[in-house]
């Protein structure tokens, strides 16, 4: 049984009505990983993450958490995961702590988990604000109450389904380190996004999803190395007006002393074109190349920029 | 056990924390009907032999407040989950669906508990009303609040919004609870309204409630403790169903 992913996923099939939102999704993700779900808006990344929470019932395929079955064993998975919902969700009846102690409570847990609730609440900085009521807390707040509702009953695998969707830069990398110390104790992390340099910061393995189906299943590196492009920046002693054909047809663009071009890895090499470019009688003082980002695998992968332009 | 304890204490908790509108205001509107409807009628009309109008309108209307709050409550929970989202923070949890329907029903039953008591407690101000049957009177308060309580859950889960909500409570829960016999007894109805009345079940939940304070009714109590605990098992069998199945819940 230890030998189980901490999240298995095989063939899965998610209609609603005519739009068939999962397309025959397999993959696991090992236990302790750090995985990103990754993929433009509409792709499906929530509908798939709700189907291991069991708030959407798929049509076909298999779920399972550390090996239990998340529809026939739904108890056992429910406890297993500690899932926080992409929309801003809240019970405006309860102040912060209450609906910590509340959600505690439906997995079983009373007081004996307070110290727990007190140490959330400390972490998330949210110790001040223990009985406010949820209405009057910020978004940002309510974005921390969600993730400790998810940790209250200590769940080792966390999903997080687009956790700095709409936080300021401040809170972001504040959630950034709090995810990483939970990874670095162990936790497996599911973390769906669209920010692309939230993934190229965070995670190992990252999974694109494009129009319900997967289309590329890699570790960061492994996806970083696909990109076929990369960028080549040139300084030169003088203005740089005449360049051979071969060349101008790689130019992304010209500014009077410095120009960039964008290289095939696989077809055009630095040397060569460097040379022709000394042989048109450019005299290069220095140069820069840019490897493709994880957005420009993206892009490649999808055909789609990301809405934010990362 | 302690999943299901704290879902039921949230809700009893999410109507105390109002109680001003939740259990004040309807234990005053029950109190309104029952000073003008005794003033206006107290001569006119004729129910059960040696009972006093006044005193007869009493089990009445605390079963109607008993009701209409036993239904308002799971009823506006849920549809409130729904519409603000937060239902996924039970939806998440290991709760089963038989502890979801627990939760929900026990706390409305105390909803419409605590509203039917707040009646009584101000009414016997009022006028003295007898009571023959303490088992009875709490009996059919547990089973008919929750009765509405189950319909509650099915309305809640059923609509989308609130005004679909409203509709449910407007044209099915108010007619028949006001047509149940509240303000009269059915024998001094025409023979008409007389038969369609006992196709009312709430008819039967008045009737059986009146019989506990004047140990007479319209219906014999053994007919109407059985068609109210049918309606309790049928209605609950559908809820369960519901429930399980994640109808409108679960996508
Ligand atoms: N409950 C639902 N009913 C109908 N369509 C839905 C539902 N949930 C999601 N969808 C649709 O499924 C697709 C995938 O949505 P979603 O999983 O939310 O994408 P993502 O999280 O990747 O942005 C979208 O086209 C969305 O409109
Ligand atoms: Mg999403």
């Amino acid at each position: 049984m230890a030998a189980d992913p901490a999240v298995s996923i095989e063939n899965l099939h998610k209609r609603f009505g005519a739009l068939h939102a999962l397309k025959g999704i397999d993959f696991s993700i090992g236990r302790g990983e750090f995985f990103g779900l990754l993929g433009p808006n509409g792709a499906g990344k929530s509908t798939l993450i709700n189907c291991l929470a069991g708030l959407v019932r798929p049509d076909s395929g298999r779920l399972s958490v550390m090996g239990h079955d998340v529809v026939t064993q739904y108890r056992r998975t429910r406890r297993l995961l500690g899932v926080v919902p992409q929309e801003l969700v809240y019970d405006p009846f309860f102040q912060v702590r209450e609906a910590l102690q509340f959600q505690a409570g439906y997995f079983g847990l009373g007081k004996e988990n307070n110290d727990w609730i007190e140490e959330l609440l400390i972490t998330l900085n949210l110790a001040d604000r223990a009985t406010t009521n949820m209405r009057a807390l910020s978004g940002g707040m309510k974005r921390r109450v969600l993730i400790g509702q998810a940790l209250v009953h200590k769940p080792p695998v966390v999903v997080l389904d687009e956790p700095t969707a709409g936080v300021d830069v401040e809170l972001r990398q504040a959630l950034w380190r709090f995810i990483k110390r939970l990874h670095s104790e162990g936790h497996t992390i599911v973390l769906t996004t669209h920010y692309l340099e939230e993934a190229e910061n965070l995670c190992e393995r990252i999974a694109i999803l494009d129009h319900g189906a997967a289309v590329a299943l890699e570790t960061k590196s492994e996806l970083l190395a696909r990109g076929i492009c990369r960028s080549l920046h040139i300084f030169a002693s003088h203005k740089i007006e005449t360049l051979p054909d071969q060349i101008r047809a790689k130019v992304q663009y010209i500014n009077g002393h410095s120009m960039a071009l964008r290289l095939r890895k696989d077809k055009d090499s630095i040397v060569s074109v460097l040379d022709a470019i000394r042989d048109a009688g450019i005299d290069i003082i220095d140069i820069q190349v840019e490897e493709d980002k994880l957005e420009d695998v993206f892009v490649q992968l999808t055909g789609e920029r990301d809405e934010r332009g990362v | 056990m302690y999943g299901v304890y704290t879902l039921f204490s949230k809700e009893v908790l999410r109507f105390w924390k109002v109680a001003f509108q939740t259990v004040l205001a309807p234990v005053i509107t029950a109190l309104l009907y029952l000073v003008v409807f005794s003033h206006v009628l107290e001569d006119r009309v004729k129910v059960f032999e040696g009972v006093d109008y006044t005193a007869f309108l009493i089990p009445g209307l605390m079963m109607m407040s008993v009701i209409q709050n036993a239904f308002a409550n799971s009823s506006s929970s849920l549809i409130q989950s729904k519409v603000t989202g937060n239902i996924v923070f039970l939806l998440l949890t290991p709760l089963s669906h038989f502890e979801l329907f627990i939760g929900y029903i026990a706390a409305a039953v105390v909803r419409g508990f605590t509203v039917g008591a707040g009646v009584f407690l101000l009414a016997v101000f009022y006028v003295q009303v007898p009571v023959h049957s303490v088992v009875v009177i709490i009996g059919f308060a547990i089973l008919s609040s929750g009765v509405l309580a189950v319909m509650g859950v099915i309305a809640g889960i059923w609509a989308e919004k609130f005004d679909q909500l409203a509709a449910f409570q407007n044209f099915i829960i108010m007619p028949l609870s006001f047509l149940s016999g509240v303000f009269y007894s059915i024998h001094s109805l025409p023979p008409f309204w007389q038969t369609l009345s006992h196709f009312n079940p709430f008819f039967y939940m008045i009737d059986g409630f009146r019989y506990g304070f004047f140990g007479q009714s319209d219906m014999a109590i053994e007919v109407s403790f059985l068609v109210v605990v049918t309606a309790l098992v049928v209605l609950s069998t559908l809820t369960l169903a519901l429930l399980k199945s994640g109808y409108k819940l679960r996508a």
